[in-house]
C-alpha cells in the first residue's frame, strides 16, 4: 500500500472547502481515517496487471451515460408548490427565503 | 382466516386478493401487527397515520377487477425515496423534519399499481454504510440475530421484510446497499441496470452509481415490483427510453464465475463451501459453470471509494440549512453553513464529504478522480469482455454472514470491505440480484447467506430466469 501523508492542518483546509465545522477531536480522527482509505484507494495508480486503465475505446453502448436535453417546456402552473416549498425553509419573508447579509 | 404473513408471497397475497378471500384491509392489519410485534427491531422509523385509508383505494381497485399484482400490497419504504406529504430523513438530523413535496417516480408507480405504504424504513445516513449503525435514529436489528446488523443502507427495508412487517420493499442501491442486507436478512434483492429506474425523487448520494430496487421474499416477486417500477421518465436524464432496442431475451445456460477475485483474502471461508454448493446445485439445474477472468474487479472498491465520496461531496453541497433541512444560527452566513452542516451530518456523512473533498481538489484531481473514471472504463469493459463468454456472473453477495452490531462502526475501511463483490457491479452499472443461499450457524442463531448473479446491461430477464431455476435446486436440497 503506498504511504499517504495527511495533515492537521489539510484535513481543516478541507472542512473549510466542504464547509462543515470540525472539532478538534474529530480532526485527529479523520486525519487518520483519511490516510488510511487514501493510502487503500491509491491502488487504482498501478493498474491492472499492465493495463493503463481505458482502452480508448470511445464507442459508447448500452448503459453507458450520455447527454440528454428535456424540451424546456409545459410548465406546472405558478404557484402551486410555492406553499409546500415555502413550509420546508428554516427562515422566510413572505415569499422569500431569508439568509444573512454578506456585504 | 389465519395469515402466515411471514411466508406468504406477493403472487400468493395476490390470488387471495381477487379471490375475495381476504380483504385488503385484513392483509393491512396482519401487516401492522407484524410490524408492532417486531418493533424492537427499529426497521421502521414511522408507520404511516393513513394505511387503512390506502387500503381503501387499493380494495376499491379490486372490486371494480382493474387490480394489478401490486393492488393491496403492503410495501415499506427507504427513507430516502420521496413520498408525498410524508417525511424523509434519507436517516440524518439534516432532514429529520423534511416532508416531501412530491412523490418520487417509484412512488407513483407504485401508488397506480394500488401498492399499501405501510411506512418508511430506518437506513444508513444518506444511504452512506453498509450496516444501518450510520442512522441518526439508532442501528436496526437483524430479524435473525438481534445482536447483529441488518445490513445496509436498505437494512430498515430488509429487516422489515424478512420480520413480516412488510410483503415487500423498496431499497436504493450504490454499492450494494440493497443486494448486501438482502443476503444478510435472508430476503431476495435487486439492483436494476442504471438507467432502467428513474431516480427522480430518491435523496441522491452519488448519482452516477444510485438506483432504485426491489426486495421481496422471491425472484418472482423481485420481478413483479421490478415490471412496474421501471421504465422511462424524462426527470431523470439518465433513464433509458422505452422503445430503446434490446437483446432478445435468452435463456442463461453458462455461468462465470471470477474464481481469483472470490478467493481474496478476508472471504469467511463458510461463505465458499456454501458458494461452491450452489454452483454445484445450479450444474444439476442444467448449467456450465465455467472459470473466467476479470483482474480489474479488484480494483472495484478503490474505484468507488473515489467516485462515490466525490458524488457525495457535490450532491451534498445543497444541504446547506437555508432553504430546507437543519439550520443552526450562527453570527454570519458561512458560519450558518459551517455550523449547519457540521451539527446536521453524522460522522460518516462528514467523513466522505471530506474525502470527496480531497479527490477532487485542484492537485489531486488527476490522480485520484480521473484515474479512477479511466479504471472504470477499464472495468466495464472487462465485463462487456466476460459476458461474450458467459451469460451470467455468479459470486457470493458478501464475504461473510452479518457482523455484530459495533464490530466494524469504529473502522471504516474494515466497513467498506464488506461490499467488495457488490461494488464492482454499480461501476459498471450491470443489473445484479442476491438470492438467499442457505445459512451458517453462529452462537446459536441461523445467519443467512446470499448468492450474487450478475447479468449484461438491460438482461435482468436472464437473473430472474437463473434465480427462479436456483430456487427450484435450493429447495429441493438437490446435492
Amino acid at each position: 500500500m503506498v504511504n499517504v501523508m495527511i495533515e492537521l492542518k489539510d484535513v481543516e483546509h478541507l472542512a473549510g472547502l466542504a464547509r462543515i465545522a470540525v472539532s478538534d477531536d474529530e480532526k485527529k480522527i479523520l486525519q487518520h481515517d483519511l490516510e488510511e482509505i487514501l493510502a487503500y484507494v491509491s491502488t487504482i495508480k498501478e493498474g491492472v496487471h499492465g493495463h493503463t486503465g481505458g482502452t480508448g475505446n470511445t464507442q459508447r453502448g448500452l448503459g453507458e451515460l450520455h447527454n440528454v436535453m428535456r424540451e424546456d417546456s409545459e410548465p406546472h402552473e405558478s404557484g402551486i408548490f410555492t406553499e409546500d416549498i415555502l413550509a420546508q425553509t428554516p427562515v422566510c419573508e413572505g415569499n422569500r427565503v431569508s439568509v444573512k447579509k454578506i456585504l | 382466516m389465519t395469515l402466515n404473513i411471514k411466508q406468504l408471497t406477493i403472487k400468493q397475497a395476490h390470488e387471495l386478493l381477487v379471490t375475495k378471500k381476504m380483504s385488503v384491509l385484513e392483509l393491512v392489519e396482519a401487516t401492522l401487527k407484524e410490524a408492532e410485534a417486531s418493533r424492537g427491531l427499529n426497521a421502521y422509523l414511522e408507520i404511516f397515520d393513513d394505511v387503512r385509508t390506502q387500503a381503501e383505494v387499493a380494495q376499491k381497485m379490486i372490486d371494480e377487477g382493474c387490480a394489478t399484482f401490486l393492488a393491496g400490497i403492503p410495501f415499506a419504504m427507504k427513507d430516502n425515496i420521496l413520498i408525498k406529504g410524508k417525511v424523509a430523513s434519507a436517516s440524518s438530523k439534516m432532514l429529520e423534519n423534511y416532508v416531501a413535496t412530491y412523490d418520487a417516480f417509484v412512488t407513483k408507480k407504485l401508488r397506480d399499481a394500488g401498492a399499501v405504504f405501510v411506512g418508511r424504513t430506518n437506513m444508513d445516513e444518506f444511504a452512506m454504510g453498509g450496516s444501518t449503525e450510520n442512522s441518526a435514529f439508532g442501528v436496526t436489528k437483524n430479524p435473525h440475530d438481534k445482536t447483529r446488523v441488518p445490513g445496509g443502507s436498505s437494512g430498515g427495508s430488509a429487516a422489515a421484510l424478512a420480520a413480516g412487517a412488510a410483503l415487500a420493499a423498496l431499497g436504493t442501491d450504490t454499492g450494494g446497499s440493497i443486494r448486501q442486507p438482502a443476503a444478510f436478512c435472508g430476503v431476495v434483492g435487486l439492483k436494476p441496470t442504471y438507467g432502467s429506474v428513474s431516480r427522480s425523487g430518491l435523496i441522491a448520494m452519488a448519482s452516477s452509481l444510485d438506483q432504485a430496487g426491489p426486495f421481496a421474499k422471491t425472484v418472482e416477486d423481485a420481478e413483479i415490483i421490478f415490471d412496474c417500477i421501471k421504465g422511462h421518465d424524462p426527470m431523470d436524464s439518465t433513464s433509458y427510453p422505452d422503445n430503446f432496442p434490446r437483446k432478445d431475451f435468452k435463456k442463461p445456460k453458462v455461468i462465470g464465475v471470477p474464481t481469483e477475485f472470490i478467493r481474496a483474502k478476508g472471504v469467511d471461508p463458510r461463505v465458499l463451501q456454501n458458494f461452491e454448493t450452489a454452483l454445484e446445485q445450479m450444474k444439476k439445474a442444467g448449467y456450465e459453470v465455467r472459470e473466467i477472468s476479470l483482474p480489474s474487479l479488484a480494483l472495484g472498491l478503490s474505484v468507488y471509494y473515489i467516485l462515490m465520496p466525490a458524488e457525495v461531496s457535490s450532491n451534498l453541497a445543497r444541504l446547506d440549512g437555508v432553504r430546507y433541512g437543519y439550520h443552526a444560527d450562527s453570527t454570519n452566513l458561512l458560519e450558518d453553513y459551517m455550523r449547519s452542516r457540521g451539527e446536521g451530518f453524522g460522522c460518516e456523512v462528514r467523513r466522505r464529504i471530506l474525502l470527496g473533498t480531497y479527490v477532487l481538489s485542484s492537485g489531486y484531481y488527476d490522480a485520484y478522480y480521473n484515474r479512477a473514471c479511466a479504471v472504470r472504463e477499464t472495468l466495464r469493459d472487462g465485463f462487456t469482455k466476460a459476458f461474450e463468454e458467459v451469460d451470467i456472473i455468479a459470486t457470493p453477495t458478501t464475504p461473510t454472514p452479518a457482523f455484530k452490531i459495533g464490530e466494524k462502526s469504529q473502522d471504516p475501511l474494515q466497513m467498506y470491505l464488506a461490499d467488495i463483490f457488490t461494488v464492482p457491479v454499480n461501476i459498471a452499472g450491470v443489473p445484479a440480484i442476491s438470492i438467499p443461499s442457505g445459512v451458517v450457524e453462529e452462537g446459536g442463531s441461523k445467519l443467512p447467506l446470499g448468492i450474487q448473479f450478475i447479468a449484461p446491461n438491460f438482461m435482468e430477464s436472464a437473473l430472474f430466469a437463473a434465480g427462479k431455476d436456483f430456487e427450484k435446486v435450493r429447495d429441493s436440497n438437490i446435492i
